[in-house]
């Protein structure tokens, strides 16, 4: 495995408060990177310093295994496609994407050659002339990625480009950068806040808060194996509950017994260790919960509840079903499956529902 | 209501009559401005610069004042000398207010960013008379500028700093430069950072920068920066005058002459028409060489 990525215990102090701690990663060569998280996480620090244009205060970042430390930007093998994309407004489509060529001094025929090659594998053939204001969003952003990959960088760094898009067209650019990447092969690193642009484009997510890594795994990973309540909280929807464990199983993943602030008492399999008489962070997927009419239709091993339908939010294949746990009016978050099989429920209908408590996880609260 | 809905269409309605009185109100001051204080003046100018006076009282249409200019040497060399020193001091002032502008509009935030503005400023409150005579008691043989260099040992006597070319380019320069920076600061203000960031990205180097994005971005405040402080130096007659004594030989002195002390206003009138030509010819051929539209300077003035 060929590294071109990596990052060793960076840290960038800003104004006194830590921006980016002690963070490392290493991003192999050809696969799709992000890093997700909130605003203010110092994700934004964390890409400026992979780009050159802050210094880290702690650590080395190597790209393409050379120390970068000290490399101005424009001496980086690395190449960056700007949040509002940045596109030269005073330049033609082809003199933008020729622009770090010229800068390199190849002769004027071969950057026509290569820009219009460029071109034409990001669907833009015969564009060159064309000015920037002339083109759609989705079209500009093609010239973004065009102009950056022309000069055949180690890393592509993408800052939020989808940001400004509507969201139409953002999904429309999702699948197009995730082709673009797998044609050229190029080591992508993406920053977002959107989980969804992190799940569906990435083949390894960094999840970021306040400065540092809370997991980095594939999609998948983070999905179904959360690592921190806040990753449980932040990648995808989920239900969470707070309360104390009472009951502690055995072993590495058992169960936990826990009574939920409200008086509800549930289970949920523990991530690290969890001792009895803790306070708890509980989440369960919406997903991951059962619906029924009667509480016998019910896989009959795990605990069944009552609960009564507060609203419906009909989203196609995203519905979901909001409702209030009768004894204790706990709320709850429940898709609907997409057999159709509860299209005709109705705000105020009592209805049974159960999880397996293997597929909720549940986490030692933070000492605070 | 009605009324007004079908006003534009008809045009004769109660109405739209009383718009348009409004909008001729509106634009009154600013009609007999131009009127009567610029088109009208130079119209009699006009027609002062082509006449001649043959005897007492009597005048006959001629070209006699133009011709005058031609074939007299010292007219054009002054019309060209001071062509060439506005030039000049346009581009020196240029020059300075660059990194000045740049500074403000792109290095310092908040207050500091007010009071450098400030201070750009604060020379304007005192009056262009004084601060010309401020720059005298600095340069003059028996001024600050030349003792201080006695005291430091590089002359052996004082030196007459005033009254040379050079003299009159710093006090030109100096007080054109707020004219200058004002547009430069809007212009480099509105150029987005992440232009800046992208180019140094993409291999840019800072003069590649300077020349290929900020340049080219900044080029209709520039030039509106350009025209003004050449407009006005060109026109200038006090610090020319004061700075530059009887060598300064700047055009609107010959005007001046002309007019007050020769008395001749027929030649005075032709000078003043040159120099309205030069400064148009000057202007319009600046717009040309930087591919300019004159519209879209103005509006960063």
């Amino acid at each position: 495995m060929q590294v071109d990525l990596q990052a060793d215990h960076v840290g960038k102090r800003y104004g006194g408060q830590l921006a980016v701690k002690d963070l490392s990663l290493t991003v192999e060569r050809g696969s799709f990177f992000s890093i997700l998280g909130p605003s203010g996480c110092g994700k934004t620090t964390l890409l400026r310093m992979i780009a050159g244009f802050l210094t880290p205060d702690t650590g080395q970042i190597h790209i393409g295994g050379k120390p970068m430390n000290g490399v101005p930007p424009n001496q980086r093998p690395v190449n960056m496609v700007f949040q509002h994309l940045a596109l030269f407004p005073m330049m033609s489509v082809g003199e933008n994407v020729g622009y770090g060529l010229a800068r390199r001094g190849l002769s004027r025929a071969d950057i026509a050659k290569k820009v219009g090659a460029m071109l034409e594998r990001v669907s833009l053939p015969g564009m060159q002339d064309k000015r920037v204001d002339q083109l759609s969003g989705g079209q500009r952003q093609r010239v973004a990625i065009a102009r950056s990959l022309v000069l055949e960088p180690t890393l592509l760094l993408l800052d939020e480009p989808l940001g400004a898009l509507d969201l139409k067209l953002r999904e429309h650019m999702k699948v197009e950068l995730k082709q673009l990447q797998a044609d050229f092969g190029t080591t992508f690193v993406y920053i977002t806040h959107d989980q969804s642009e992190a799940l569906v484009l990435s083949d390894h997510v960094a999840v970021m808060n306040a400065g540092s890594f809370e997991q980095l795994g594939t999609p998948q990973q983070l999905y179904y194996q959360p690592q921190t309540p806040f990753v449980a909280g932040f990648v995808g929807a989920n239900n969470k509950l707070t309360g104390r464990a009472k009951q502690v199983d055995a072993g590495p993943e058992g169960l936990v017994t826990f009574m939920s602030g409200q008086g509800l008492t549930m289970r949920a399999r523990a991530v690290g260790t969890v001792g009895t008489g803790q306070a708890v962070e509980a989440f369960v997927r919406p997903e991951a919960v059962s619906l029924a009419r009667d509480a016998s239709e019910l896989p009959a091993n795990h605990p069944t509840h009552a609960g009564q339908v507060e609203s419906l939010l009909f989203d196609g294949a995203n519905s979901a079903v909001l409702l209030s746990e009768a004894t204790t009016r706990t709320g709850f978050r429940i898709a609907l499956p997409q057999t159709g099989r509860f299209a005709d429920l109705r705000i105020g209908e009592t209805v049974a529902f159960s999880f397996d408590p293997q597929q909720a996880v549940c986490f030692a609260a933070a000492s605070a | 209501m009605q009324t007004a809905v079908a006003a534009p269409e008809i045009g004769t309605t109660p109405a739209s009559t009383q718009a348009r009185l409004i909008l001729f109100l509106l634009l009154a001051p600013a009609l007999i401005w131009l009127v009567g204080l610029i088109v009208l003046p130079h119209i009699d100018l006009a027609v002062l610069s082509l006449r001649e006076r043959i005897a007492p009282r009597q005048y006959t249409p001629s070209i006699a004042q133009y011709r005058t200019f031609i074939e007299e040497p010292l007219y054009w060399h002054t019309f060209v000398r001071t062509a060439v020193m506005s030039i000049l001091a346009t581009l020196i002032t240029l020059l300075l207010a660059f990194p000045v502008a740049w500074t403000i509009a792109k290095l310092v935030r908040g207050r500091a960013k007010s009071l450098l503005l400030v201070l750009c400023l604060i020379p304007f409150w005192v009056s262009e008379t004084v601060r010309t005579l401020g720059w005298m008691i600095l340069l003059r043989e028996s001024g600050v500028l030349p003792a201080l260099l006695v005291q430091l040992g590089l002359t052996a006597t004082p030196v007459e700093m005033l009254y040379r070319d050079a003299t009159i380019l710093v006090g030109l320069v100096y007080t054109s430069m707020l004219f200058m920076v004002v547009p430069l600061i809007g212009a480099l203000e509105s150029l987005d950072d992440a232009l800046i960031e992208a180019a140094y990205d993409l291999g840019g180097t800072g003069p590649s920068i300077l020349r290929q994005i900020v340049i080219p971005h900044a080029a209709p405040g520039i030039l509106a920066g350009c025209i003004v402080v050449f407009m006005l130096t060109l026109g200038n007659y006090l610090t020319p005058t004061l700075l530059g004594g009887k060598n300064s030989l700047w055009f609107t002195e010959q005007i001046y002459t002309q007019f007050i002390t020769r008395f001749n206003w027929e030649q005075g009138a032709a000078f003043g028409f040159l120099l309205l030509g030069l400064s148009t010819a000057i202007v319009w051929l600046g717009l040309k060489l930087t591919g300019q539209k004159f519209g879209e300077v103005m509006k960063k003035t």
